[in-house]
């Protein structure tokens, strides 16, 4: 393989800091010892960490957000997990057709979904309602969670599985012995990443979510159109760092360019 | 005939089918059905059906406007995901590890943080009082502050930096299924470096440059945090329109009929790009 010139690694490092630019710059206003918008240039000070303390609408709309995520990625998985197994092992009639429904959301722009269920909800007396919210994600994520359970599931050897049918074990228990210790890697893979989907979900949730069920990127959407101050900053910066800690977790989990590879 | 394997195949997809039907079906055929009713700003919605709201939105220049804003946002934005995406792509299937493993998280990690929070770091690079007026000023540029707030350099700038990810990731998965003594066997045969590249290396980089596009395009044509947030009020897109007719004008039908279009739009453009690069690179997704 041929070596990499230095113009292809002045190239890298320009992409490399155009990624990281806009991050950096949010970590950085976020330590400002300023009342206004500025990089902290006479030291830093954690006074906006301790400002978001006293907006209790932040914390709360941060809780609503992780329970709708711990929700929406725990339904999916539960709906997508026999479906996957089904799919990745039976050629049955209509199978495809169900993968292309099941994965259909892919194709739906955000906005799409978002008006659609405004609608259906106000129609049927649930608008602004969490369970609503919940499942709307849960619409959203099964695209992940199945595709990951599927890629897991496909030519999985059935041996051990029919092993433990022999020596009697039940359906149900050669399939919380058995089957899914072997596919956990991608359900648990499938699950980070429709929590991560659903907790930044901004596009569909800022149409289906009422003050009272505000999720976070919807409050700081809400607070960005309004005014841009350090607050909003130091916000966000808990978020990358959370957000960094879940992506270690998942790379070592799954890799992350394998659960990329097609996402859209 | 339906076999009982068949059954037990169906059973196990039925949680997930029904709850599709019910919560994406529904929603989805009565956001159409809506699109074909007429909207009154004292009476509401009107009971008779007519295709009134696509003659409003395919024959209004306000509109013509705003979809060929945002088209044309999603073709730039494509082409310089392409220009800069590609090369990064190649250069990260050639950095040895850990370098690697250490880049493609730096490249990656970005898509799993909220992009209003990628958002938010350009706004604070564009703004008025941010780091490009201090820039522009410093070397004597400019002494008004430089803005690139609502304008569509920012919401370019902003966009290319949410979805290139996309188009690495995608390039990336199809440079790995290079056989790399192909490009060996180039050189040994006396190919220069730039032939290799452009002979060898980018044919087979192709099928990943144009799922990535794909991607690239239908992110961006139906974008709403980055064009809301850098774009405002001033430099609408269609996303952003259909939010403003839903929230602010509370015209309903006219919202969906722009939401039923850009989803068409979306799919007629996923669904036939899709045909198109696997009749022509049949061979090389086998």
């Amino acid at each position: 393989m041929q070596r990499l010139g230095p113009i292809a690694l002045i190239f890298h490092a320009l992409f490399v800091a155009f990624i990281m630019a806009p991050l950096l710059m949010v970590i950085a206003v976020s330590f400002t010892d300023k009342g206004y918008l500025s990089l902290p240039t006479d030291g830093l000070s954690l006074r906006w960490f301790y400002a978001i303390l006293d907006n209790p609408d932040f914390i709360s709309a941060f809780w609503v957000s992780v329970w709708l995520g711990l929700l929406s990625a725990s339904i999916a998985v539960a709906m997508a997990v026999p479906a996957a197994l089904a799919m990745a092992r039976r050629k049955f009639p209509g199978r495809d057709a169900i993968s292309a429904f099941l994965l259909s959301p892919l194709m739906i722009p955000h906005l799409v979904l978002g008006v659609a269920f405004l609608q259906f909800y106000s129609k049927i007396g649930m608008g602004g309602s969490f369970a609503g919210l919940t499942a709307a994600h849960v619409v959203l994520v099964m695209p992940y969670a199945l595709r990951l359970a599927l890629a897991s599931a496909t030519g999985l050897p059935q041996d051990a599985e029919q092993a433990a049918m022999t020596l009697g074990a039940s359906k149900f228990t050669v399939f919380r012995r058995i089957t899914l210790p072997l596919i956990l890697p991608g359900v648990a893979g499938g699950w980070i990443l429709s929590f991560i989907t659903s907790f930044d979900e901004l596009t569909m949730s800022v149409f289906v979510a009422s003050p009272a069920t505000q999720t976070l990127p919807v409050r700081m959407y809400h607070h960005i159109a309004q005014t841009i101050d350090p607050l909003i900053a130091s916000v966000s910066t808990v978020l990358i760092v959370l957000t960094f800690l879940l992506m270690l977790v998942l790379d070592r989990l799954y890799g992350l360019d394998k659960i990329f590879v097609g996402k859209g | 005939m339906a076999s009982s394997a068949n059954k037990a195949a169906w059973a196990m997809t039925a949680p997930g089918v029904i709850f599709f039907a019910a919560l994406l079906g529904a929603p989805m055929i009565m956001t159409f059905l809506l699109s074909l009713h007429a909207y009154d700003f004292n009476a509401g919605v009107l009971p008779d059906w007519t295709l009134a709201n696509y003659a409003d939105v395919l024959g209004d220049s306000y509109f013509h406007k705003i979809f060929l804003r945002t088209f044309g946002l999603a073709a730039l934005v494509t082409v310089i995901c392409v220009l800069i995406g590609a090369p990064e792509a190649y250069v990260l299937s050639r950095l040895q590890n850990p370098w690697k493993s250490i880049f493609l998280l730096v490249v990656l990690g970005p898509l799993l943080i909220s992009v209003v929070v990628r958002t938010l770091g350009w706004a604070l690079f564009f703004g008025g009082n941010g780091i490009l007026t201090m820039v522009a000023q410093g070397l004597g540029f400019s002494d008004e502050p430089v803005s690139l707030m609502f304008t569509f350099t920012g919401m370019t700038i902003a966009l290319v930096h949410v979805l290139v990810p996309f188009m690495v990731i995608s390039v990336w998965a199809s440079l790995q299924k290079i056989d790399p003594q192909s490009e060996d066997a180039a050189w040994t045969l006396g190919a220069s470096k730039l032939t290799v590249l452009r002979r060898i290396t980018l044919p087979q980089a192709m099928p990943g440059i144009l799922s990535g596009s794909i991607i690239v395009f239908a992110l961006t044509a139906s974008a709403f945090a980055t064009p809301a947030i850098i774009g405002g009020r001033r430099m609408k897109v269609v996303a952003t329109a259909a939010y403003d007719e839903y929230l602010s004008t509370l015209n309903w039908p006219l919202g969906a009929t722009i939401a039923v279009l850009l989803l068409v739009a979306n799919v007629v453009i996923i669904v036939s790009y899709n045909k198109l690069v696997e009749r022509r690179f049949a061979k090389v997704f086998e």
